[in-house]
């Protein structure tokens, strides 16, 4: 044993004696959603370059307030600042992953992908205007079901997210009343219906309950084979969920005329774009006080824009287009500065 | 042994300052940290309390997109939980404690208490998540149809048993709490009543007096203070309980009539939305609801040490 400490302590010091020639690993703090795939996206770049990566996934509101008070080199947020808010924080913000919320369904003989929904029908559904399954509206989008004569249980997420925002977005953007009455936010009052925490809360609440529907993020719907609804989307197409689908979404959005990359991927055009896509976000300090750190951050997202691709897609994620991922590789060199300078560029 | 060593008796004055002063701080402590919380909580809550004011407490609304915030809805659910799981789990924790120490063969004695201090030691998120996915499936397809079909329609309790099944709200989170005070109520109760003089009991019996008798007339009275105490500690649990309620009390910021439809309680509130509250309102209003909550039971245990001495003082020298 004592020799074992003696090689213990001996190992410490020489790691020690290392680090200096080491960098540190990259701290950040934020979004629960991407947490999966800045995960193995660290795992992978740790193996590459031996920079690891200490992400907390605490929450949205916690990223951003951490980033404030500059405890950590990035924060991350499901829902972006609006210019007026990053300029006052002297944040930088730009897209890390592209995701999509799947509104669900646990309706008797409506097998997944059959049902076809607007965003109107289901902000009436959230309002507590349409109650049953069988409703008029309901059945003039699907003249080919057999609608059953079910009370609706709509669930929602209980806990403040960015699913939670996306899908009241989608909905407020799709109807007047709900917009007035609801709103969008990552919490927001809902008039009716069962809260449930989580994605899988709500998963499990709509597949016990029957004549249930609800939204959770693609990927859970996709690994749990939940029966998804095709949604009308802005150019009146019916679209079934699926990576190609948000890609469309997020590639037909404007990026380039956006301030600070201000873009809420929900209701864009495009007769093949899925109406509740989401982009997740990085935040970082304009003049950051560490700026070697900041620049082993954006060192990392610049290889994980290049050769994380193949790596979301097997989790269910949509990597950023190309086009943006040059687009946001010019903002960092434009606006996150020390003395002046570039903190780091693409070289 | 006579003579008295004063170089140690010396030492052993020091020792007994230095003891007392070390218990003395170590009890300050206590008192230190519940202001610190205390006032922290106001502090925190500060902003929301000065904008609304009593409205605060009085208005069943929860809207952070038009950062309009009340607690009503997340104080009756946290009230109404509670007294569902004291009425269900105190009766029953009385008869498994009586039972276990008046009536329960030798030989079955040590399994039950056993069992009922494991079931003290599981943790609040497995009866949460036990609630989920066992619990309210059979509420959902049993229980609450008969409850709807049966008591539904009786007038004024019927109001309590309405609405569709939804398996999880404010009646199923009652029941889940319910089953998780049990072990702290019982084991308390327990306790207490082996405390009771083995003489006093046999001389009831001595007397000619039934088990009953002797239950209610000597172990119980005798008992009383210890009981109150056992209540109070499921009941600050209850109250404060957060994870279990959060899984199947369907987290709505409601107040409905009928137990069957989702609710909230402060603690399920705030474990929902502290993580993506922004915004110093929103956060604020948050804290407020714990500062309720330490309210809440800082008036229950208040009550309860009230109740306590009018029942010292209404039995006199008896105990």
């Amino acid at each position: 044993m004592r020799l074992s400490n003696v090689t213990c302590g001996f190992l410490i010091a020489a790691a020690l004696c290392a680090a200096p020639g080491q960098a540190a690993d990259i701290s950040g703090a934020g979004a629960t959603f991407p947490y999966p795939i800045y995960a193995k996206w660290a795992d992978a770049y740790k193996t590459l370059t031996g920079v690891g990566l200490n992400y907390q996934s605490i929450g949205s509101g916690g990223g951003i307030k951490q980033i404030k008070a500059r405890t950590v080199t990035f924060g991350a947020s499901d829902m972006p600042l609006n210019p007026a808010e990053l300029k006052t924080a002297d944040l930088v913000q730009f897209p890390m992953i592209i995701g999509g919320v799947v509104p669900v369904v646990h309706v008797k003989g409506v097998d997944s992908g059959q049902m076809i929904l607007d965003g109107a029908t289901i902000a009436s559904i959230y309002l507590g205007e349409i109650t049953m399954w069988n409703d008029a509206k309901i059945k003039t989008l699907n003249p080919k079901l057999s609608l059953p004569a079910t009370a609706i249980a709509p669930v929602y997420r209980a806990d403040g997210s960015g699913t939670n925002f996306l899908f009241t977005d989608f909905l407020s953007k799709s109807s007047a009343p709900f917009k007035e009455k609801v709103g969008a936010d990552k919490s927001v009052q809902w008039p009716v219906g069962i809260g449930a925490k989580g994605n899988e809360g709500v998963a499990n609440m709509t597949t016990q309950t029957d004549g249930a529907i609800g939204y959770v993020e693609y990927a859970y719907a996709k690994q749990n084979k939940m029966s998804f609804v095709v949604l009308m989307n802005k150019e009146h197409q019916a679209i079934a969920p699926n990576a190609q689908a948000f890609q469309a979404a997020a590639a037909n959005a404007d990026w380039a005329k956006a301030d600070s990359f201000y873009v809420i991927l929900t209701d864009q055009p495009g007769a093949a774009s899925w109406p509740i896509t989401g982009a997740s976000f990085i935040l970082i300090n304009r003049e950051p006080s560490d700026p070697a750190a900041v620049a082993g951050a954006l060192k990392f997202f610049a290889w994980a824009y290049k050769d994380g691709g193949k790596m979301a897609a097997d989790l269910d994620y949509v990597p950023v287009p190309p086009g943006l991922a040059a687009q946001v590789s010019k903002t960092w060199a434009s606006s996150i500065t020390t003395q002046g300078k570039p903190v780091w560029s693409e070289k | 042994m006579a003579i008295i060593d004063q170089g140690h008796a010396a030492r052993q004055l020091i020792y007994e300052k230095v003891f007392r002063s070390a218990t003395l701080c170590a009890a300050i402590l206590v008192l230190l940290i519940l202001g610190g919380v205390g006032a922290s909580l106001v502090h925190g809550a500060w902003p929301a309390l000065h904008r609304f004011g009593t409205g605060f407490v009085t208005r069943e609304i929860w809207n952070p997109v038009t950062q309009q915030f009340g607690a009503l809805g997340p104080m009756y659910g946290t009230i109404v939980t509670s007294l569902i799981a004291m009425l269900l789990a105190v009766p029953t924790g009385f008869g498994i404690a009586l039972f276990l120490t008046e009536l329960c063969p030798p030989w079955l004695k040590r399994p039950i208490g056993i069992a009922i201090e494991l079931l003290a030691a599981v943790p609040s998120i497995i009866f949460g998540i036990w609630g989920l996915f066992v619990l309210a499936p059979i509420l959902q397809s049993q229980t609450q149809p008969w409850l709807i079909a049966h008591v539904g329609a009786v007038p004024v309790i019927g109001s309590l048993f309405r609405g569709p099944p939804f398996g999880i709200g404010i009646l199923t989170a009652g029941v889940v709490l319910a089953i998780m005070v049990l072990p702290f109520i019982a084991a308390t109760m327990r306790d207490v009543f082996d405390t009771v003089p083995a003489m006093l009991k046999e001389s009831g019996y001595g007397l000619g007096a039934t088990t009953w008798e002797v239950i209610w007339h000597i172990v119980v009275p005798h008992s009383r203070v210890g009981m109150v105490g056992g209540v109070m500690l499921g009941l600050g649990r209850a109250l404060g309980e957060t994870m279990a309620v959060t899984f199947v009390i369907g987290n709505a910021h409601r107040i409905s009539a009928s137990l069957l439809a989702p609710g909230s309680t402060i603690a399920s509130a705030i474990a929902n939305e502290f993580t993506e509250a922004d915004g110093d309102l929103y956060t604020s209003s948050l804290i407020a609801l714990g500062l309720l909550l330490f309210l809440i039971t800082f008036t229950v245990i208040a009550l309860a040490q009230a109740m306590l001495r009018r029942l010292e003082r209404q039995s006199g020298g008896r105990l």
